[in-house]
């Protein structure tokens, strides 16, 4: 009898995601078409993931310099790299125990690097304090949200631990908690007006604690996932409230602060705390977290983000530092992108000029495929897009005919898991299904991500949109 | 409503507090970079602002960084990187075209050609397809299947998931893991994190820090008295005794392991440090091959590397791998599934891995300086190992094991009873006491063996032997008049 026929329990209870189906068919069509086997398509589009790269952006050439520069130091040797370039990768080497990138670091990170990125968070958010201390270099923001989460799920407890996430959310963190112990408590953000947060609604996901589990925990993403929505300062100020009078400790996912479209602005949570004053301001306890894997770096590869913790007890920050300690430090490229994304060429600088036409150029192609993807989804029958104001993807409503959700039912899916793989077999799109980000029961969405080429996304909702058309046909 | 003053500020009322925060965090300690290292830091920053001490740097012998230290990467290593980072300069020729295939090849495998992409959770395929190669080749040809094995970031990520997956049940169901004292202290704090039981089983240090299956069966059957045994951590080469497990051995345990129905744990990241004469890595996977399918087909284990140890010292990658063997279809989509949550290991980190299974072969144009450079870290290892054992041995009151593979020396210090007996009245470990006091006289940080777990009553300290030769001469001196100045001053 194998050993291994018990294991964590915590581990079963994931939740096996829908997407590991059509990840398998993928995998599967793939290999057919190296193999020759006709199908209706050439390749595969995937958006599944929020990977910029993945769908063709072309990575910052700055970014990549400097990169290569401190990975092989002579290349600054001669003028082929850009001055500021080399400078950048100069002070960044100087910043590394042994000249090398190949060392470890300090635990929080590289400390010239968490200077300056919490110089650019005190910047960001109008002159707030940012301390140093407070923040933490890490390997991907999820990696330092698993993290907090650890700490903050507590398996010995009587009462499960509970955290709240929004419905949809993205499925890594739900998944998280699950495999710590914790409980998802579901509050279902509202579709007809834009994905919007209300506050009455996470009272009732409070309420549908009791005799459950014990809430700790108020997780946000801002702007969202998969939903586009970007927050207003006004139901950010109501989660703080909320959070402070029902004694909730704040997570705070703004990793796509960075990806904005609409005429909303990004306001970080810190800053409204902060802004709201004493005694919110001085108690609130809250971890941020942010990325190098979105905007317009879209280095997800790199593995860097960062959380930062305010208000927290001093007692628990050193234990929290120990457990960060037992990860040894994050990868040192991936804390460079950060220091990179935080401080970017300035005007005057040589590689300025190119980095801005880089970036303006992405940022034109999102804000084009945004409005393109909304348009020609919100015209076809049975379709519907809620603005996508900010993030990297689009989630739209599919209303599948009753005949569609039964053949779902007998092939033993999910009705939007059906759509997706049919979708996948027929039009070679790889998108993901709405059953695996928590929706309103009924409802069925998918997810795309809208970070590509603006001709890739022409071809993807060309694809979409035909077999959507003929989809709708067949089950009506 | 709690209140709880520390350093004379109230925290009234918080929602997170060393009572509502996860008990298991409270009890996760890695003294490789704890108390001592912060003080160390501190003494930097002191150095920095131009406080005047006996010394003019500190000298962190406490980490394994070979970079740290002063060790070069390995040169087409790096530019292999570069070339997948910044992929304009596969029009340099001062590239060689061996570094441009294996970056080409690299970047085909990456989503849009971009390291900067997500990879597969499980790792970019051909990797893993590399990884198996060179397992085979390493192993004389037993096959390895290039879906039994994880990429991770760095080995300890393979480690802890690993063990988040097998540690479950409850009170006297709860699972036990079996671990080395001393050991590396990455496996304590899992433990601790997971709420494991740890269950330890002692090296034997006048046998050179030799493994007997007998000390492995006390330590089992005590245990079993309070929780379930079921899984056995072996680290080696060792950390930190450095000690190279004889074939002997790795049967003995590989026998005891299906005995007892344990899951096998091999960490073997030091696998390129050996420096004692008559001593051979053996992968743990070999062994269990060579002794019959009555093992290879029913033992299940997971074997560690890393690219952060052996020559490379690529520690700022996060490069890493488990190959698991004879997993149960179930439990390995469980694994899947686990390894899912964290996205990928960094794809920097992959690509590193990929060049240390896949270095430059005998007919190519980098192969002889990627040669002549491992063979310079590698000796220079080797002969600071011998060195350290050397320059110990004539120190009264340290002895010190021969150092035959790894990155450390872990000597025995005898320490006067009124050292022990301050240490006690100041609620310090008495070998922590030792190397603070090195600390602020000398500048030297190392990590007490309190911090590794030892025999009751023994103390001992970890020193890395990476720092270059000569500095690691003045630095093995500094600590000789020490430990005679800190006797005489306990006497």
């Amino acid at each position: 009898m194998s050993v291994l026929q018990e294991i964590s329990s915590n581990v079963k209870n994931m939740k096996t995601l829908e997407y590991s189906l059509l990840a398998r068919w993928t995998k599967q069509i793939k290999e057919d078409l190296r193999q020759g086997v006709k199908k209706p398509f050439k390749e595969v589009i995937d958006v599944s993931w929020g990977d910029p790269h993945r769908g063709g952006v072309k990575p910052l050439t700055f970014v990549r310099q400097v990169l290569a520069a401190c990975l092989y130091p002579q290349l600054m040797n001669g003028e082929k790299l850009p001055v500021d370039v080399r400078q950048r990768a100069q002070k960044l080497l100087d910043g590394c125990a042994g000249w090398s990138v190949g060392s470890y670091s300090a635990t929080g990170g590289l400390p010239e690097i968490v200077q300056r990125v919490s110089e650019f968070i005190s910047r960001r958010d109008g002159g707030v304090q940012s301390n140093p201390e407070n923040i933490f270099l890490c390997c991907g923001s999820q990696w330092a949200l698993t993290r907090i989460l650890n700490v903050l799920v507590n398996a010995e407890a009587p009462y499960p631990t509970g955290v709240l996430t929004p419905a949809p959310c993205y499925s890594t963190t739900t998944l998280s908690i699950e495999g710590l112990g914790g409980v998802v408590v579901p509050y279902y953000l509202s579709e007809e007006r834009g994905w919007e947060l209300q506050v009455e609604e996470l009272h009732r996901a409070l309420e549908s604690c009791k005799g459950a589990c014990h809430p700790i925990a108020l997780y946000v993403i801002n702007p969202g996932n998969p939903a586009g929505q970007v927050q207003s300062r006004k139901s950010m100020q109501e989660v703080i409230r909320f959070a402070s009078e029902k004694r909730l400790f704040l997570l705070a996912d703004e990793v796509y602060q960075g990806c904005i479209y609409g005429e909303k602005e990004f306001v970080s949570y810190k800053r409204v705390l902060s802004e709201m004053g004493p005694p919110l301001s001085d108690t609130v306890e809250l971890a941020s977290f942010h990325s190098a894997s979105k905007g317009f770096m879209g280095e997800c590869g790199l593995r860097g983000g960062y959380v930062e913790l305010v208000n927290l007890d001093p007692a628990v920050k050193k234990y929290i530092y120990t457990l960060f300690c037992a990860d040894s430090s994050p990868p040192v490229l991936g804390q460079i992108a950060l220091d990179l994304m935080t401080n970017p060429p300035q005007p005057g600088d040589p590689s300025y000029l190119l980095y801005y036409q880089e970036t303006q150029h992405i940022r034109s192609t999102v804000v084009k495929n945004v409005k393109k993807a909304c348009e020609v989804i919100n015209s076809l029958q049975g379709f519907s897009c809620q603005a996508v104001e900010g993030g990297a993807f689009a989630f739209p409503r599919i209303h599948l005919p009753a005949k569609a959700i039964q053949k779902a039912k007998e092939a033993g899916m999910q009705p939007d898991t059906f759509y997706c793989l049919r979708l996948l077999e027929e039009a070679g799109v790889l998108a993901s299904p709405g059953s695996d980000y928590g929706q309103e029961e009924g409802t069925f969405h998918i997810r795309f991500c809208i970070l590509l080429p603006h001709d890739v996304l022409g071809e993807l909702l060309q694809r979409l949109s035909d077999f959507h058309t003929q989809f709708m046909k067949d089950f009506s | 409503m709690t209140s709880l003053a520390v350093n004379g500020v109230t925290c009234r009322g918080k929602v997170l507090t060393l009572d509502s925060m996860n008990p298991n965090v409270r009890r996760v300690e890695y003294a490789v970079r704890g108390p001592i290292v912060q003080r160390a830091v501190q003494i930097e920053k002191e150095l920095r602002e131009g406080v005047k001490k006996p010394f003019t740097e500190v000298i962190k012998a406490n980490i394994g960084d070979a970079h740290a230290m002063g060790q070069k990467p390995i040169t087409f290593f790096r530019q292999v990187l570069a070339l997948c980072s910044y992929p304009d300069l596969l029009e340099d020729n001062k590239f060689p075209e061996d570094a441009k295939k294996r970056a080409r090849r690299i970047l085909d495998a990456c989503g849009g050609h971009s390291i900067g992409a997500y990879s597969a959770s499980q790792g970019i395929e051909c990797i893993r397809q590399d990884v198996a190669r060179y397992i085979e080749k390493r192993d004389g040809g037993i096959p390895s299947n290039p879906d039994n094995i994880y990429l991770s970031t760095g080995a300890s990520d393979a480690i802890v998931t690993m063990l988040k997956l097998l540690v479950c049940g409850e009170g006297r169901d709860r699972t036990g893991v079996m671990i080395s004292i001393p050991q590396y202290p990455l496996y304590s704090a899992a433990l601790a994190d997971l709420g494991a039981v740890q269950i330890n089983y002692y090296l034997d240090e006048d046998k050179c820090w030799g493994l007997d299956v007998t000390e492995l069966r006390r330590a089992l059957n005590a245990a079993k008295q309070h929780c379930k045994p079921r899984v056995l951590c072996i680290i080696n080469p060792g950390n930190p005794t450095g000690q190279v497990q004889s074939r002997e051995c790795i049967e003995d345990v590989i026998r005891f392991a299906k005995e007892e129905n344990l899951f096998l744990m091999a960490d073997e990241v030091y696998q390129d440090n050996v420096y004692a004469k008559g001593c051979k890595f053996h992968s743990f996977k070999k062994v269990l091959f060579e002794m019959g399918p009555e093992y290879s087909s029913s033992l299940e284990m997971a074997s560690f590397h890393s690219t952060s140890k052996c020559y490379m010292g690529e520690c700022g990658f996060r490069g890493g791998y488990m190959e698991v063997l004879n997993m149960d279809p179930e439990v390995k989509a469980q694994l899947t599934k686990l390894v899912s949550v964290r996205l990928c290991p960094p794809v920097s980190g992959q690509a590193m891995l990929d060049l240390v299974v896949n270095p430059p072969l005998p007919d190519e144009p980098s192969y002889a300086s990627y040669v002549k450079e491992r063979t310079a870290v590698l000796a220079a290892l080797a002969e600071k190992s011998h060195l350290t054992e050397e320059m110990f041995n004539t120190v009264p009151g340290i002895t010190c094991n021969p150092v035959q593979g790894a990155m450390y020396t872990f000597p025995r210090i005898t320490l006067p009873q009124k050292a022990i007996a301050k240490a006690q009245e100041e609620g310090q470990a008495p070998d922590m006491l030792y190397c603070m006091k090195l600390l602020e006289e000398e500048g030297i940080c190392l990590v007490p063996g309190s911090g590794f777990g030892q025999k009751e009553g023994t103390f001992h300290f970890r020193m890395t032997i990476l720092p270059p030769t000569e500095k690691l001469k003045v630095v093995l001196q500094k600590i000789r008049d020490f430990h005679l100045r800190f006797t005489q001053e306990f006497s």
